[in-house]
């Protein structure tokens, strides 16, 4: 059983790693089992009776067209967000990869978006894009496009798509950058002197040695779309108008909160984790196979 | 297969450090030339520049009748074989070999024939399939030499190719390098720091420098008449060894005490002028007491190479190592005494280090 020698007890291990698994239990599992169990229950409005309920929160919610529509809205906005930070990211870090002198600078300006909190970087694009004081949407007015992200559901769901993958793309770009810096540079000489020009180049050798860090990050931004834009769509759009940017995060919000349906809300939380785990163990199960050197 | 020419060719970098100064030497058709020189003599600059991978600052390169400096590496007509192989690790061996006729469009029937051609030479057919992750050094190695030959360069450029495997792979596959670089005819540029690679090898030996070329030649040329103090401590080992000496009349050198004759020293040098002595260990025989020319070498240990021994002590008082066949000496240590070739006594001026040779 003993794998090292370094541990011979089972005390040192334990309390290693008793600080994570605190963390973990109290601020996960907890709570997570707490909404399992509340997804089960049903209040009256004053929150005087509570009875369990078995499945009808799940019912109810299969039976509502508004959560299909979150659904389709969350497809739209994390396929839009996922797609663009990644590849303006990866096409920023060959930019960078390419010309290093100058690059620390470069690298700095370009992760400042990551240290900026999303609700804040919300506030931004919503100030910059505002139909009346926005000086972007000045822009865009005056070149001849109706722009209005208060009344139009589109404008809004590309505001927030916007703003959620400006914030994502620093950090795609680092791990991006750090991923072509380490291919080796003989191995794209190799190529070069296999005849392969640059653009051959990057699709044959860059791309597929790459692979791992896209995978990475491509579960890393589907768990951030699904989750961490919470705060860019509740400052950007309170999920409106009239729900167009409503996401399966920001309903489990406005219901449970603004709609006092704790039961209903628990049950959306539920199967937005199943969901999350569901993506994940998918993605590690069939790409990673495919992405690993 | 072309012959390669360099002519005063130099690499500045932007900071204005000169890593090649002015390189001149040709490789004719299917030559195997090796340069080789301490780390940081700017030997992989210049083969990066014949590459295509490194621009020429100033000089020119020609690689058959055409002058490269402009044209890209992939259109030089080259194969290199890197240090570390960089074989691309996403793809098979086969799709490592074919990559470059791939890019060139050839057909896929031709790049099968030639990828199972060059895999056959290599006796690597069973790995075809595999990762380079799959493959051991050895096999790496046989891999990276068939994506080379596949493509039927002009000009094989190798770049330490042997330097990750361990000693006895590498003896192996510098014997299998200059078998297929018969073979197949083709002029071949080799970089190496090892001197035992750079002998064996070439037919042309580059020995650099500090970016200058110190000597070229025929190995055994560079071997016997070094043309300064460098190449003699460079190439050869156990090293030559270096002792302060003067000179002591026409053709003879004084070591301390001892007289030595040198027959290729130059007649025209003044008496007392210091100079340094050059005696390679292998050139010293034992003699008996108060013969002719004998001098007296004081042995302090004795290091076991098998075949032969290598004897460290002092000779006149100054530090000498001397190498003889194992079965003669039978002291294990105290005073030995010993003669010394005269057409293998080499001589150096002190101050440039130049040999000081007819």
């Amino acid at each position: 059983m003993q794998k090292n020698a370094y541990f011979t007890g089972l005390t040192v291990p334990l309390l290693l790693l008793l600080p994570q698994l605190v963390i973990t239990v109290l601020f996960f599992y907890w709570p997570a089992s707490q909404a399992v169990w509340q997804s089960f229950l049903l209040q009256d409005a004053f929150g005087i009776s509570t009875d369990f309920v078995w499945f009808e929160n799940y019912v109810t919610l299969f039976s509502n067209p508004g959560y299909y529509k979150a659904l389709v809205n969350t497809a739209v906005f994390s396929s839009f967000v996922c797609v663009l930070s990644l590849s303006i990211a990866l096409l920023f870090a060959v930019m960078a990869d390419r010309q290093l002198r100058g690059g620390e600078i470069y690298k700095t300006l370009l992760i400042w978006p990551y240290a900026v909190a999303p609700a804040i970087a919300g506030v931004l694009w919503l100030f910059m894009f505002d139909p009346s004081l926005g000086m972007l949407a000045r822009g865009l007015q005056s070149l001849g496009i109706a722009w209005n992200p208060r009344l139009n559901g589109n404008d809004a769901m590309a505001l927030v798509i916007l703003a959620a993958t400006w914030k994502q793309i620093s950090y795609n770009f680092l791990f991006f950058l750090a991923g072509l810096q380490s291919i080796p540079k003989s191995v794209i000489e190799a190529a070069v002197i296999d005849g392969a020009g640059p653009w051959r180049r990057f699709w044959t050798i860059v791309f597929p040695l790459l692979s791992p860090t896209t995978f990475f990050l491509l579960v890393v931004n589907i768990v951030y779309v699904f989750f961490d834009t919470f705060g860019i769509i509740d400052t950007v759009t309170g999920g409106g108008p009239s729900g167009a940017t409503e996401t399966l995060v920001y309903k489990v919000y406005s219901d449970g909160k603004g709609g006092s349906d704790l039961g209903g809300s628990a049950a959306q939380s539920v199967i937005l984790l199943i969901m999350v785990i569901a993506m994940t163990a998918v993605q590690f199960r069939f790409i990673e196979r495919k992405v690993s050197y | 297969m072309a012959q390669v020419t360099l002519t005063n060719v130099k690499k500045i970098y932007p900071g204005g450090v000169e890593a090649v100064k002015g390189v001149s030497f040709d490789i004719p058709d299917g030559g195997f030339c090796v340069l080789v020189g301490p780390s940081g003599c700017g030997k992989s600059t210049l083969l990066r520049m014949v590459a295509g991978l490194e621009t020429i600052s100033a000089g020119e390169v020609s690689i058959g009748s055409r002058v490269v400096n402009q044209i890209g590496p992939a259109e030089r007509d080259i194969a290199m074989v890197f240090q570390n192989y960089a074989l691309y690790p996403h793809m098979s061996v086969y799709e490592n070999m074919s990559y470059g006729l791939r890019n060139l469009g050839t057909p896929k029937d031709e790049i099968d024939r030639r990828v199972k051609e060059a895999a056959r030479i290599l006796a690597i057919e069973p790995l075809l399939d595999r990762r380079p992750k799959q493959l051991s050094g050895g096999q790496r190695q046989r891999v990276a030499m068939g994506r080379a030959i596949v493509r039927k360069p002009q000009v094989f450029l190798f770049d330490e190719p042997l330097s990750n495997l361990d000693a006895k792979l590498r003896v192996q596959m510098r014997v299998e390098i200059k078998k297929l670089q018969r073979a197949l005819g083709v002029t071949a540029i080799y970089v190496t720091h090892d001197q035992v690679e750079a002998m064996t090898l070439s037919d042309k030996l580059v020995v650099m420098n500090a970016g200058q070329v110190e000597q070229i030649g025929l190995p055994a040329d560079v071997y016997k008449k070094p043309a300064s103090k460098f190449v003699a401590t460079f190439i050869g080992s156990p090293p030559m060894n270096i002792l302060p000496g003067t000179i002591d009349g026409p053709g003879i050198v004084a070591l301390g005490d001892a007289i030595l004759e040198a027959r290729d020293l130059r007649e025209d040098l003044a008496e007392q002028t210091p100079v340094e002595v050059g005696l390679r260990p292998e050139d010293v025989e034992i003699a008996s007491e108060g013969e002719a020319g004998s001098l007296p070498f004081d042995v302090e240990f004795i290091e076991e190479l098998g075949a032969t021994q290598l004897f460290h002590g002092q000779l006149a008082g100054l530090p000498f190592v001397m190498q003889a066949a194992t079965d003669a000496v039978a002291a294990v240590a105290g005073r030995i005494w010993i003669t010394v070739d005269p057409d293998r006594v080499h001589v150096f001026d002190v101050a440039t280090g130049a040999r000081l040779g007819r």
